[in-house]
């Protein structure tokens, strides 16, 4: 309840640098065995929301297993030693709570949501399937959610038109090995491939308390929820410690293209420039820029190729900031039938300019408006509010970032813009033309125009 | 019985709390008491020109949530196909002088967000905006209500955008479905026949003059609502709509909505397939409708019940069986479409090609084992949990109030009967979800509409005799 009131009085604010700060207060407790628990009280609705994350995702699977993080993530929903399956659905289910997990290259998080009777039931839940996983785990289960690991995979990649981008983008990214070299969902070859002694490997190394972190916010008290916390995870045993990687990519030096024929009838350009990893002092500026070229009607991409050229029907950028690397995204479809080309080369000159010369202060204030707003309205549930919390710990070492995160943001200048644009969006990219079948002459050229 | 097994949970609970071990702990907790879900307070007003006001104030936060609804959207008698969308989609492209680019700018800087947005049932302008802006925000919103530019130059890129998006919708088996699907399932003169954003025919005729024509008498306060939650009163909302939406007259004539009644009910529920080739697919989409029911209908609170059972949640029979048994797909479900004029009843998956004709069977089997065999009193207190205790997430924000309130009046359910329609799903019996099942669950009345890999799909699904098998395009 502080938290949302704080969160929106820095729009009342008259001058946003000088606002009180965005505070959701939440306290850290670690239990003997490694495991952290961030407690964020918010006493508004009488729901919880319980939020999970192991520090490990796809960048931690071995060369010839790629997929298999979010395998395992499916694998968590299968039953353990006291919830056995299908009892974890079911009990959350009558206790009506919603559940659910997702996998990154960098976690893997888990979480339920509901109304707070449910509080004990959900963390015995994740209690158990930390601890006790593999009594319960043999090849059939492994081998059911193989099956719909790969249905997702048809569904959101290969049946979807432009899903197969995302298949080929991180090894054009990426040097062999590096963690983010291969796609989150795998490929179908290595997906086979699992076996159950992967996965003991996998939960042995990873999925151990000192590798965890549980969010509870919600209408719950600090003190009852430790409590609960280590009534249910004391007798976890600690697990290996983890071992730092550092993984570098080198400075990709030229553009590469790939063309990509698919059954779609209108073509598509991506470029993809690489950044910096997740707050890098370049972060912010790279999020400003992408307001500023895409994030709104009258931005500049949006308004050059929608409104003024109408040569688009559609231009997004994204900037993808991860713990180890990241890289900046931008979409732009011509018109049905029309070629990537005319498109790719306006792109090029409004990255171009926007490197020369600094953007407007309006233009600033406008990004900077629109992306607080969204950020504080993302703030407003308790899920939104556990997952960001567990987040922020697990890139700044405190759950309470959001203030830093806006602060940085604010502090952008103009130049700044001026300056990551050219230093990253202007310099070599991968160039992805997703074509009509045998419609190659609508693909991009192969190089940017500043090489 | 399950008022004392309540008492006895929340013992159990204080007892964990108070005395923590560090042992494995083998037995799930029981949960604790159930909170109460307390409903936003509703207060109304009106003005002179007939706009009404509704209220649900909670000033945790200062902002502001507004939904101007205008009653009668595409099911406006005479609204072309499409002309709803297109109109509403144009209100933010000019307005008072502003242009699309311009209005986007004064949003953003005011950190307010602002769109326009019509259905079948209502056109609606959203209004998210922090309450020191309020004042700007409103105006903004006026000048798309009361001065819409419909210039040319915007209908005609909008038009072009729109008609690439139906190239685009092509290349997708799950709008191709979707498109074919409700062409098939309601006859030609019913509302949801036809795509809400029409087609490449009529898109390509909209002009200035047929957008400027609808929206004068679209637009009526005489059946609009000004629906305002967060920090705001019953008469800060007075004042700020007596501000902005007094000039606001009522059109001459009062252009009606295609009433329910007048709806030539679908004529088509009876049992066939169609059929959508989509070469090469990886997987086919499958979407089977039957007769569905009004939102209002007396058996609701049975229907969502036996729905929440049958594929309404992830434990349901159909995703447990499709995805967890069999592995045939990432998910499965099933739902009533309400509106208020009856939706249809759809089941809908996407599956592997090879085991198209499989999932039909299995799908038909469950349906058959539902209306024959019932359901189980496990199931039945699941799913009524499920959805009563899961309401207490639908009013955290006053976004989400707000659109509680949008769907309230929708269906003529002020939000002060919710508590009592939750009692009722609470009420459901095993009997009446059985007897819901095979109300409802008539596979002589269902349509199949399978888009994939016909090559290889289409033998395995005739043998099913499902029905007589139809091969049609997107186009028709």
């Amino acid at each position: 309840m502080r938290t949302r009131l704080f969160a929106l009085a820095l729009l009342l604010g008259a001058s946003p640098l000088a606002a009180q700060g965005l505070k959701v207060p939440a306290t850290v407790d670690t239990l003997p065995n490694g495991l952290r628990l961030i407690v964020h009280e918010d006493q508004s609705t009488p729901i919880v929301s319980v939020n999970v994350w192991y520090h490990t995702g796809s960048g931690s699977e071995k060369v010839g297993r790629t997929g298999f993080a979010h395998l395992f993530e499916h694998l968590m929903f299968m039953g353990s030693q006291n919830a056995v399956y299908p009892a974890f659905d079911r009990l959350l289910e009558a206790a009506g709570a919603n559940n659910n997990g997702s996998t990154t290259e960098d976690r893997t998080n888990y979480y339920e949501s509901g109304p707070v009777s449910a509080l004990p039931l959900m963390l015995w839940l994740e209690a158990d399937r930390m601890g006790w996983l593999l009594p319960t785990m043999d090849s059939a289960k492994v081998d059911a959610q193989r099956d719909i690991v790969k249905n997702e995979r048809r569904q959101s990649y290969e049946n979807q038109p432009y899903g197969m981008v995302a298949d080929h983008l991180p090894r054009m990214l990426y040097p062999a090995g590096h963690p983010y070299s291969w796609p989150v969902i795998g490929s179908m070859v290595d997906l086979s491939a699992a076996s159950v002694e992967d996965v003991k490997d996998f939960f042995r190394t990873w999925y151990a308390p000192n590798n965890a972190v549980i969010t509870v916010a919600g209408a719950v008290k600090h003190d009852s929820v430790l409590a609960l916390v280590k009534h249910y995870f004391s007798a976890i045993p600690r697990g290996p410690a983890i071992t730092a990687i550092n993984p570098t990519r080198p400075k990709m030096t030229r553009d590469t293209a790939l063309v990509l024929e698919d059954r779609v009838q209108v073509a598509q350009l991506e470029y993809v420039f690489p950044t910096v990893k997740a707050w890098d002092p370049d972060d912010a500026a790279l999020q400003v820029a992408r307001m500023i070229l895409a994030g709104s009607k009258n931005a500049r991409l949006t308004k050059r190729l929608v409104y003024d050229e109408q040569t688009a029907t559609m231009v997004m950028a994204s900037p993808d900031h991860r713990r180890y690397d990241g890289d900046f995204d931008i979409v732009a479809r011509p018109k049905p039938g029309k070629p990537i080309a005319p498109v790719q080369r306006a792109v090029d000159e409004e990255l171009r300019r926007l490197g020369e010369a600094p953007p407007t202060a309006r233009e600033m204030e406008q990004a900077k408006n629109a992306l607080e707003a969204a950020f504080l309205r993302s703030t407003q549930t308790v899920d939104g509010k556990a997952d960001q919390l567990n987040q922020y710990f697990f890139e700044v070492g405190v759950p309470d970032a959001f203030q830093r995160d806006l602060d940085r943001l604010r502090a952008v200048t103009p130049a700044d813009v001026q300056r990551v644009v050219k230093q990253y969006l202007t310099g070599p990219r991968a160039i992805v033309s997703v074509v009509p079948m045998g419609k190659r002459e609508l693909a991009a050229e192969p190089r940017g125009v500043t090489p | 019985m399950k008022h004392t097994a309540m008492v006895l949970r929340v013992v159990m609970a204080a007892a964990v709390m108070v005395a923590p071990l560090s042992a494995q702990v083998t037995t799930a907790p029981a949960l604790g008491p159930a909170p109460k879900l307390s409903v936003p307070v509703v207060q109304t007003a009106s003005l002179p020109n007939g706009l009404k006001i509704q209220v649900a104030r909670n000033a945790e936060v200062p902002l502001v949530e507004a939904r101007l609804i205008i009653n009668g959207g595409a099911r406006l008698r005479g609204t072309a196909p499409g002309l709803a969308t297109f109109t509403a989609g144009l209100l933010g492209e000019g307005a008072g002088g502003m242009t699309a680019l311009q209005l986007a700018e004064e949003t953003d800087f005011i950190g307010a967000s602002l769109r326009a947005a019509a259905g079948y049932e209502n056109v609606t302008l959203s209004l998210s905006v922090p309450k020191r802006s309020v004042d700007r925000g409103f105006q903004l919103m006026a000048l798309m209500l009361l001065k819409p530019t419909f210039s040319s130059v915007d209908i005609n890129r909008q038009r072009a955008l729109r008609l690439a998006g139906f190239t685009s919708a092509k290349d997708s088996p799950r709008a191709v479905a979707t498109k074919v699907f409700y062409r098939n399932l309601f006859p030609a003169s019913h509302p949801y026949h036809g795509n809400i954003n029409g087609d490449s025919a009529s898109v390509s005729q909209f002009d200035s003059v047929a957008v400027r024509g609808w929206w004068n008498t679209a637009a009526d306060p005489r059946r609009t609502t000004l629906v305002l939650s967060g920090d705001v009163t019953l008469q800060e909302a007075v004042r700020w709509a007596a501000k902005h939406f007094s000039g606001w007259k009522a059109p001459s004539v009062i252009l009606s909505s295609v009433p329910a009644r007048d709806v030539s009910g679908p004529t088509q529920w009876k049992a066939r397939v169609i059929l959508v080739d989509k070469p090469d697919a990886a997987q086919s989409v499958i979407m089977i409708g039957g007769p569905g029911m009004s939102r209002t209908d007396p058996d609701y609170p049975a229907a969502v019940v036996m729905n929440t059972i049958l594929g309404g949640s992830f434990s349901s029979r159909l995703n447990d069986l499709l995805r967890e048994q069999l592995g045939y797909t990432y998910g499965a479900g099933s739902n009533f479409a309400f509106a208020p004029v009856a939706g249809p009843f759809i089941i809908s998956t996407d599956v592997r090609t090879d085991v198209t004709d499989s999932s039909l069977a299995v799908i038909f089997r469950e349906i058959a084992a539902m209306r024959d065999k019932g359901v189980t009193d496990t199931e039945v207190g699941r799913a009524r949990n499920y959805l009563v205790l899961g309401s207490l997430s639908d009013y955290e924000t006053a976004g989400q109030v707000a659109g509680a309130m949008s769907t309230a009046l929708l269906f003529r359910l002020p939000l002060a009967t919710i508590p009592a329609e939750l009692a009722r799903i609470n009420g459901v019996t095993t009997a009446d979800a059985q007897r819901m099942a095979k109300l409802r669950l008539n596979p002589a009345e269902m349509t199949v509409v399978v888009v994939g890999d016909l090559a290889k799909i289409r033998a395995g699904i005739e043998k099913l005799g499902l029905g007589p098998v139809e091969v049609q395009t997107y186009e028709k």
